[in-house]
């Protein structure tokens, strides 16, 4: 007396609700962009007030990032932004240093060692994994084709 | 599998609700609320400890009994070694029966409490059960502050602790008869959409109930079921037609989506779940209806997605069960 999982499917697909898509994607571009904007301007800045080059100027604007994200998760409302800007605040850095931030917290109660120190790439983790090899084969690619 | 109960009655019940469920429209209902969500402990799992220690005792206190009264208590959560109800429990020097059935939980805790007090080995139990929006969270998907998207059929795990006293001494509403139900699994994949995993468990158990007893839906006032949120409240509707060729809509409602004022709530998309969703409910608002008898027959129909993230990572199906217990008003 159970129904069949196709007929069972159709049913369930029949009062599934449509997601914003478009309207998701609109907000995460935009609020992305301005995450990129704030890190062109900080570069900029690094460059000309400490007289670096931009190389160095990107790598400063990277830790300031970094440092703001983690600062907000802590403080608590960076998981707001994130339930609303949605990618545009997970892909750039920011997301990085709110993933690994927010296991930091998560895990703070469980002690150093057990909590903290093992979770805290729980998110980060893959992301930290699969950038270093794709870094390695993309780096062999490029030995190959180009010579260096 | 269906009993009949002949001599168990509901002597008291007892709610202690978090914050989210404070601001929903069942605020007045609830005999205790927190409004933080630490619940002055260290952590989650303390937290949701302390609402169901709470809980335990707001029940002892509006009933008037000593915790030597009490025979047994039987009580179970969502966290792993069903840790809050151990914790909160042990305080009492109850003897203790933990189980487990995800959302279904206060149900089969029912169940197994009015089964034992029929068979008159005892005669006061407690069901009792918890769960804690941001342990549930922390221990099923993400940490809390990360603050994930999630699409419109999620649901948000209620925070609480939520006890009934069963007892063998007459009073105004007893248990009637009460239907086990059967593991289910059609083929649903998403843990972001357990409105679809569950609405078969609740579509198998009444419909076995209505055929085991010769009833139809309309011998019941109030059909209500667990925690199947907006969407699967939809589905099981649909459901019950198509498969069973039986209308339920004309007296049905779902305690994820009576929960919460969906409307100015928005977090929580689809409604509440967690076991505590539907014991706040059944525990309050239905309860005292039942007891100005504004309402005479009941039917709880407590919906579980027997969810293991281990198995969803290894991409087998999540499996659902619900029980049912139906209520009535002593005439």
């Amino acid at each position: 007396m159970i129904m069949e999982k196709k007929q069972y499917k159709k049913i369930v697909d029949k009062h599934k609700p449509t997601e914003t898509r478009a309207q998701n994607a609109f907000i995460a571009f935009v609020t992305g962009g301005i995450v990129g904007v704030i890190g062109q301007l900080m570069t900029e800045f690094y460059a000309s007030f400490f007289e670096i080059s931009t190389k160095d100027a990107s790598t400063f604007m990277l830790v300031t990032l970094i440092f703001i994200a983690s600062l907000l998760t802590a403080l608590g409302f960076f998981d707001k932004w994130v339930t609303f800007c949605k990618c545009g605040l997970i892909i750039p850095i920011t997301g990085f240093a709110h993933s690994m931030t927010s296991a930091g917290i998560e895990y703070k109660k469980e002690g150093p060692i057990y909590g903290l120190g093992s979770n805290i790439f729980k998110l980060a983790g893959s992301v930290i994994l699969y950038g270093v090899v794709s870094a390695w084969f993309f780096g062999l690619l490029r030995l190959i084709i180009m010579g260096g | 599998m269906t009993f009949k109960y002949n001599n168990v009655y509901i002597e008291n019940t007892s709610t202690v609700a978090g914050p989210y469920e404070a601001k929903g429209p069942l605020k007045k209902y609830f005999d205790k609320t927190f409004d933080d969500l630490y619940n002055k402990e260290k952590s989650w799992e303390l937290a949701e400890a302390k609402s169901l220690e709470d809980a335990i005792a707001t029940l002892l206190k509006k009933s008037k009994l000593n915790k030597k009264d009490i025979d047994c208590i039987i009580s179970g959560d969502l966290l792993n070694q069903i840790t809050s109800s151990c914790y909160s429990s042990q305080k009492y020097d109850f003897p203790f029966l933990g189980i487990y059935s995800a959302c279904a939980t206060s149900c089969e805790g029912i169940i197994l409490a009015s089964t034992m007090i029929d068979s008159k080995k005892v005669k006061k139990v407690i069901a009792a059960t918890s769960s804690h929006n941001m342990s549930s969270e922390k221990q099923f998907r993400n940490p809390t502050e990360y603050g994930a998207p999630k699409p419109k059929t999620a649901t948000f795990t209620a925070t609480g602790g939520a006890t009934i006293l069963l007892s063998d001494t007459k009073s105004d509403i007893k248990v009637e008869s009460s239907t086990i139900g059967r593991i289910i699994d059609l083929g649903q994949t998403d843990p972001l959409h357990m409105g679809s995993v569950m609405a078969p468990a609740a579509a198998d158990t009444i419909n076995r109930h209505l055929t085991d007893l010769k009833r139809t839906p309309d011998y019941y006032d109030l059909i209500l079921t667990g925690d199947l949120g907006t969407y699967g409240k939809e589905i099981l509707i649909d459901y019950m037609k198509t498969e069973f060729g039986t209308d339920i809509s004309a007296n049905y409602n779902d305690c994820g989506v009576m929960l919460y004022d969906l409307d100015k709530q928005k977090e929580v998309l689809a409604g509440g779940s967690g076991p505590v969703c539907s014991a706040l409910v059944n525990y309050s608002i239905i309860y005292e209806k039942m007891k100005k008898k504004e309402i005479r027959r009941v039917l709880l129909v407590t919906t579980g997605a027997l969810f293991s993230p281990t198995m969803v990572y290894q991409h087998e199906n999540i499996l659902s069960i619900a029980h049912a217990v139906s209520l009535e008003v002593v005439s």
